[in-house]
């Protein structure tokens, strides 16, 4: 399995150089790459499926001319679990976004970072030691960095683009941190030794906090989070989906990877991933509600769904504190199939709006409308999805909810003390809050976008996708529904590395038969469900074409002269939760109605919510620190002969410290 | 599982008598006649003969979803069951499946509302959605609290087992669900079922476009929806003991339309309140809640 998947890292990588290579060939960069992609990643999914179950674990180790390690590769059940969602994104965006760009294609130098972008992240997964870990999470840093400004003639990409790249490195900088923590106390680079090594409390606290900044970063829980927002709309839209759907988990990755190195789990680790989770996943979804841009909305809910996943965790490593096995074992089941479910519906969201802002040419909610009856494909697959990200049932997102609600019922009621009772209780209405919220959130988005009229533009001559695009969100919107539906099938996919992470060792899965019974019953309420659906629809369909009286306008209380502009928008409809938790949005007006009487063309009125995180908290901490350091210009004077002065100073001083010292 | 059959059957033929109860109390409080007591009855057989009137702007959504939104309900009834000593379908975080049922009929009926393009319909689904995303932590609160009393991680367990529990803690845990009844069904304070004012109705404007066989499944679910609430509500206040399941039946049944008459003397002594006030509400059910939680420790601290 190992040799295979860095077979299909090598593959990809050497299918981008020669895509660089024939760049002047239009069918290289049109077809060929995206094709090779998708077919390599489609092969190595079913390969790593079909051998989940009795995969063992895997280490190759090279020797390596760099200093102080070697060329170590290994594959765990973690590895493996995020691979599987890695294959399936890559397929279905490379797909994708062979037609995404209109005309002449993609330049080779996209699909270029592209495939830099998935070697890179194959690479965090099987690397087994610090340093090929950091230069792999360098390699997959900077690819998207290329990727998100694929657009860089806007202003707006750009500095969406400087943002990210200056959080990705603040974030490389924390783990230097914790990595160099990590080695200094075991005295290697190995993973595996860290694995086998047991950390003092004070030394564990330290590397899991700067751990979960470095990773925290990457993934984008608040409040690390200001890259996303920015980064998601300015990126083509199959990246956004890669990027959000996958990308943003490694970090996610990088702390249970952290978690398994440190064994001795603190009851404070839980309480502080039940907070960010909790406050993560409500002001998440809070933001994404006043969004008025498809693909900010989506990068907030990504934000939010990166909540769920911390409680998760969180619920799992409170849990293993406790030694309440259900409880851990179940919230990791749950943070570990929802980062499985997220990745398939948050990439589908996203190449859904890149298919509206494609068709339309706009991604501004209050402009859209009525698309349903004009790309009915790509609409109804975004229902799906809307369903699905609000947690309802018929949909995967409800599963993984479902797990980490199991968890943190188990956890408030059949548990001793105040503490755990009491965590898990927030657990509870937080999930119960966002899943209300989100619901919310993604009716206003598919309302606005895709049902009444179009409230400005013209959509009359917009037609559904091509084909490709078509193929490559059905193909995910089956995953969504089929663990929606069937949910019992995919339980021995996450009880290997839940059982890892939470280690609990289950001579014959006990946890997971039960869960199973719980999964059975789900599914045959759903199906029952289903069933009355559809002989419902049956009934309904044979009596409707008799019956249809008349088709008329929509009633508007008596008002026979509606225009679209009537129509209610998706800021009116979010205004309510916007208004009541001011607050929290520091939602902004700002209007220009003159003296004159009403209706007047130069009239204008514009709302938004601001994210404070970045425009109070973010630039008043960085116009301090550089305050600060610009005492130390002076040091950098531009003038070569200083620099080589430094050099031979360092070297000087190195000398005098090594043989004086 | 018998349970889960008995269930659905009831709620279907017992769930509409509920508003006429409510109806018959205000009409009482207000001195008049008022309407038949099965008028509901006459109304869903009359809905489901006529014909449809649609929209012209609606699309396939809004054809769908009066059958997902009576479905859903209609499943989330079984769920809640009837008869004690009758085995029923139980698992834990079986009230996660019944709550989430009732937020996907009510995605569907708040897209089918936004899929007319109507602007009292939008105002009503925006009024809808905010105040079941406030209600729906303070519901799981109690119910929370409910288990922790019946000491089971199984709601249906915890609705027919013999436990009892402290009375303070379970009227904690039934006033926050009894006021997140009136939300979600959209009762005064909350709502006015009566009104003729489009602007201020929730659940009313959101079927504005909806007519015949469509306006039957939605007022059918609404109905539904009602009794499964009603039926929490009595199942965790009613002090359990054995008695025959006939009987039983006959007593829940009885104290759902207690339940009933309850919502009916509350809108006729209550005005409606703002819609500004409408969150307050909830977010006061729902700090009710907790503190029933927090109560629920007692042993805990040693109280």
């Amino acid at each position: 399995m190992l040799i295979l998947i860095s077979l299909y890292a090598a593959l990809i990588i050497f299918t981008g150089i020669i895509t660089i290579r024939f760049r002047k060939n239009p069918l290289a960069g049109k077809y060929t790459a995206p094709a090779v992609y998708a077919l390599a990643s489609l092969i190595l999914f079913y390969i790593i499926i079909k051998g989940y179950i009795s995969f063992q674990n895997e280490v190759i180790s090279l020797n390596w001319s760099l200093p102080f390690t070697e060329f170590k590769i290994g594959a765990d059940y973690i590895t493996l679990f995020f691979m599987i969602p890695l294959m399936l994104l890559t397929a279905s965006c490379s797909l994708y976004g062979a037609q995404y760009f209109k005309g002449k294609g993609a330049d080779s130098l996209h699909w270029f970072s592209y495939a830099l972008l998935v070697s890179g992240m194959v690479m965090v997964l099987i690397s087994r030691n610090v340093v090929l870990f950091l230069i792999s999470w360098e390699i997959m840093s900077f690819s998207s960095f290329l990727l998100v400004i694929t657009d860089y003639e806007k202003e707006q990409v750009r500095k969406a683009g400087w943002i990210y790249f200056i959080t990705a490195h603040v974030g490389t900088a924390f783990l230097f941190t914790a990595f160099l923590l990590l080695s200094s106390t075991s005295g290697s680079f190995d993973f595996d030794i860290f694995n086998k090594i047991s950390f003092s409390v004070g030394k564990s606290n330290l590397i899991f906090i700067t751990a979960l900044i470095g990773f925290g970063l990457k993934a984008g829980f608040i409040p690390f989070h200001i890259w996303l927002p920015l980064a998601h709309p300015a990126a083509p839209s199959h990246v956004s989906a890669l990027m959000s759907g996958i990308m943003i988990k490694m970090g996610i990755y990088g702390i249970i990877r952290v978690l398994l190195f440190l064994n001795l789990f603190q009851l404070w680790w839980g309480i502080l991933l039940i907070t960010l989770g909790a406050v993560t996943g409500i002001l998440g979804v809070l933001f994404a509600i006043g969004q008025k841009d498809i693909k900010k909305l989506l990068a907030y809910s990504s934000v939010e769904n990166i909540g769920i996943i911390l409680l998760g965790l969180g619920m799992g490593i409170t849990g293993k504190y406790y030694n309440n096995e259900i409880v851990s074992v179940f919230g990791f089941a749950g943070a570990f199939l929802h980062i499985f479910n997220h990745a398939v519906f948050k990439a589908f969201l996203f190449l859904g709006a890149g298919s509206v802002m494609r068709q339309t040419g706009t991604g501004e909610i209050d402009r859209l409308g009525g698309l349903v009856k004009k790309i009915p494909w790509t609409a109804y697959l975004f229902l799906a999805g809307s369903a699905a990200i609000s947690g309802l049932p018929f949909f995967n997102g409800f599963i993984s909810e479902l797990f980490i609600y199991i968890s943190s019922v188990t956890g408030a009621v059949k548990s001793g003390g105040a503490v755990m009772p009491l965590v898990s209780a927030v657990t509870v209405m937080s999930l119960a809050a966002i899943g209300g919220f989100s619901s919310l959130c993604f009716s206003k988005l598919f309302g606005a976008v895709f049902q009444g009229v179009p409230r400005k533009n013209d959509i009359s001559d917009v037609r559904d996708v091509p084909s490709l695009m078509k193929i490559s969100m059905i193909f995910l919107v089956l995953f969504t529904v089929f663990i929606g539906m069937t949910s019992f099938a995919v339980l021995p996919f996450i009880e290997k590395p839940a059982l890892i992470l939470s280690g609990v060792i289950s001579e014959h899965g006990s946890y997971f038969s039960q869960l199973k019974n719980i999964l059975i019953n789900v599914s045959f309420i759903l199906a029952s469900t289903f069933l009355l659906i559809l002989l419902l629809l049956l009934i309904k369909s044979k009596k409707y074409k008799k019956r249809v009286i008349n088709v008329k306008e929509t009633w508007g209380c008596g008002y026979s002269f509606p225009t679209n502009s009537m129509q209610y928008t998706a800021s009116s409809y979010s205004a309510g939760v916007v208004d009541k938790f001011s607050d929290l949005l520091a939602g902004r007006m700002t209007h220009n109605f003159s003296e004159e009487f009403f209706p007047q063309k130069k009239w204008s009125f514009s709302s938004d919510v601001e994210d404070w995180f970045l425009s109070r908290i973010y630039i008043w901490v960085v116009k301090k620190i550089d305050r600060i350091l610009a005492l130390l210009r002076w040091f950098q004077c531009g003038k070569a002969g200083v620099y080589v002065l430094y050099v031979a100073l360092t070297v000087v001083i190195l000398i005098i410290w090594k043989f004086v010292l | 599982m018998i349970n889960n059959i008995i269930s659905p059957l009831t709620a279907l033929l017992i769930s509409p008598l509920l508003a006429g109860i409510i109806n018959k109390t205000k009409a009482f409080f207000a001195g008049r006649k008022g309407v038949p007591l099965l008028q509901m009855y006459y109304d869903l057989y009359r809905f489901f003969k006529k014909g449809f009137v649609v929209s012209s702007v609606t699309s396939s959504v809004f054809y769908i979803a009066p059958v997902i939104v009576f479905a859903a309900t209609l499943a989330a009834s079984v769920l809640v069951p009837l008869v004690s000593s009758v085995k029923s379908l139980s698992f834990t975080g079986d009230f996660i499946l019944l709550f989430y049922l009732l937020a996907l009929a009510r995605f569907f009926l708040i897209s089918s509302s936004l899929d007319t393009g109507s602007s009292f319909e939008g105002m009503g689904a925006s009024r809808e959605a905010f105040f079941s995303a406030l209600a729906e932590p303070a519901a799981f609160i109690s119910v929370l609290t409910i288990l922790r009393l019946q000491d089971t991680t199984v709601f249906a367990d915890s609705l027919i087992s013999h436990h009892g529990g402290n009375p303070v803690i379970l009227i904690l845990a039934a006033v926050p669900l009894f006021i997140i009844m009136l939300a979600e069904n959209a009762r005064i304070p909350f709502d006015d079922p009566e009104t003729h004012l489009e602007l201020t109705m929730i659940h009313e404007v959101m079927i504005l476009d909806n007519s015949g066989p469509d306006l039957a499944l939605y007022e059918y679910a609404s109905a539904i929806k009602l009794w499964i609430f009603s039926l929490i509500i009595v199942r965790t206040v009613m002090i359990p003991f054995s008695v025959s399941p006939g009987i039983e039946v006959i007593l829940l049944i009885f104290l759902i339309f207690l339940i009933s008459a309850a919502a009916g003397i509350v809108e006729s002594i209550l005005a409606r309140a703002s819609l500004l006030k409408v969150p307050k509400l909830i977010f006061s059910a729902g700090v009710t809640a907790f503190l029933g939680f927090f109560i629920s420790f007692s042993k805990v601290f040693g109280w």
